[in-house]
């Protein structure tokens, strides 16, 4: 009997679809083993890197990734990488995510033990290329206003965009996204604040 | 059909000009409106794109012969797919940095329709070799149109020239990226419908050159009968 003549017999399309199905699951089983040390060494690269600027440099000394703590946020745990220089804690570094023009904004913030931040970074946004982007350290340095920003300083009110009467810029034609980055920001500080014994413990 | 007779030189123009993906045949319109706000967007779009064209079509050619007419949908789809998650968790793991910028793309080459036509239209009648020169052709020929259509998004919507290329290419391609001064863009091109309008003009010119290059054509073919 022919290839011509089988590939016609019911029995056989199953068969082929079935043996494909197997070899492309065989395939990407194999592929996802061989890459996945690699993956997660570069994915855990990227989140020391993030944290890593975000903190000034030789503040900390330990391995902050190893150091967390998990604290309740809005009814989801919340990772908190806490930094120390000795055994003494400088600082503590989560992530906080605000909805901005188009889905959630992930904001990455260090906050000392003071309550000021000491760097903040945009880790993932949708926002809209050429206006909203510039809440990326690549394409603007706008995120660095917040350093050295607190809870007291500026004022609560003055927690806000010019356009509300605060004291962060907002750019040409893009309001809502760094108001959702403010906003982040200031509920990060306030969820320090309220959560503090917790954090440091 | 046999390699031996194939006409390669034909391949390349159907795939950059004639039948071009875009241009001609006007498929993958979503992944492109999508990602060309700007060259170096496109580019990596393309690049992508066109590895795992040049793959399937491949792999669909090498196993044509086993493959039955009434499940090959399925099929082709299973080997698109595989092939699309095995580029990106390699890309993943050992392109990394690359994958950072591209990684957002990289699953949408599943559902551009371009490399399910190919398979459908070509890969699954012809050789391994001539399979390839098609994937390899129309994938360029799809980059090409990225490219342009990004390029023309970005120099009116930001004022800018494959800005960023260096973060795709290396820094040795830090040179392609130009910025007009004194011209802050015109944010509706960014935008979806500066897409639809900047794809109408592109396909209005290339309308435009056909037609001029048959009419050259038949003034030559008058010429020739008189």
């Amino acid at each position: 009997m022919n290839l011509d003549a089988i590939r016609e017999k019911i029995g056989y399309q199953p068969l082929l679809l079935g043996v494909v199905a197997l070899l492309a699951s065989g395939a990407l089983a194999v592929v996802s083993d061989a890459t996945g040390p690699a993956i997660a060494a570069a994915e855990a690269k990227d989140l020391r890197d993030s944290l890593s600027e975000v903190l000034p440099v030789g503040l900390a000394d330990n391995d902050f990734l190893k150091d967390t703590v998990e604290v309740q946020k809005d009814g989801k745990p919340l990772t908190i990488y806490r930094a120390r220089h000795g055994s003494e804690m400088k600082a503590v570094l989560f992530k906080v995510a605000e909805r901005g023009y188009a889905g959630d904004i992930q904001v990455l913030m260090a906050v000392d033990m003071d309550g000021r931040t000491l760097g903040v970074r945009v880790l993932k946004h949708t926002e809209t290329p050429g206006l909203g982007d510039k809440i990326e350290i690549k394409k603007d340095d706008w995120v660095l206003d917040f350093n050295g920003k607190s809870l007291g300083e500026p004022t609560p009110e003055k927690w806000g965009v010019k356009k509300d009467n605060g004291v962060f810029d907002q750019f040409a034609g893009a309001t809502i996204t760094p108001r959702a980055v403010v906003k982040a920001v200031k509920g990060g500080l306030e969820f320090f604040a309220a959560h503090r014994a917790d954090i440091t413990g | 059909m046999s390699d031996t007779g194939t006409n390669y030189g034909e391949i390349v123009k159907n795939g950059l000009w004639e039948q071009n993906v875009v241009f001609a045949q006007m498929l993958a319109l979503c992944p492109l409106m999508a990602v060309t706000t700007s060259g170096t967007n496109g580019l990596g779009m393309g690049l992508a794109t066109t590895a795992v064209l040049v793959c399937a079509n491949v792999l669909v050619s090498m196993i044509r012969q086993v493959v039955s007419a009434q499940v090959r949908i399925p099929v082709f789809i299973v080997l698109i797919a595989t092939l699309v998650t095995i580029v990106d968790m390699a890309m993943n793991a050992w392109l990394h940095e690359l994958y950072k910028v591209l990684g957002l793309f990289i699953a949408l080459i599943v559902v551009n329709c371009a490399i399910l036509g190919r398979s459908e239209s070509f890969a699954v009648k012809n050789g391994v070799v001539a399979s390839a020169v098609d994937g390899l052709a129309m994938g360029l020929g799809f980059t090409g149109a990225l490219v342009l259509l990004g390029l023309v998004r970005e120099f009116l919507g930001s004022g800018t020239l494959f800005a960023q290329a260096s973060q795709l290419l290396g820094p040795a391609f830090a040179f392609l990226e130009v910025k007009v001064p004194g011209y802050g863009g015109a944010l509706l091109m960014i935008l979806p419908p500066g897409a639809f309008a900047a794809l109408g003009f592109l396909l209005a010119g290339k309308r435009i050159i056909d037609r001029k290059l048959a009419a050259r054509e038949s003034a030559r073919a008058a010429v020739a009968t008189a």
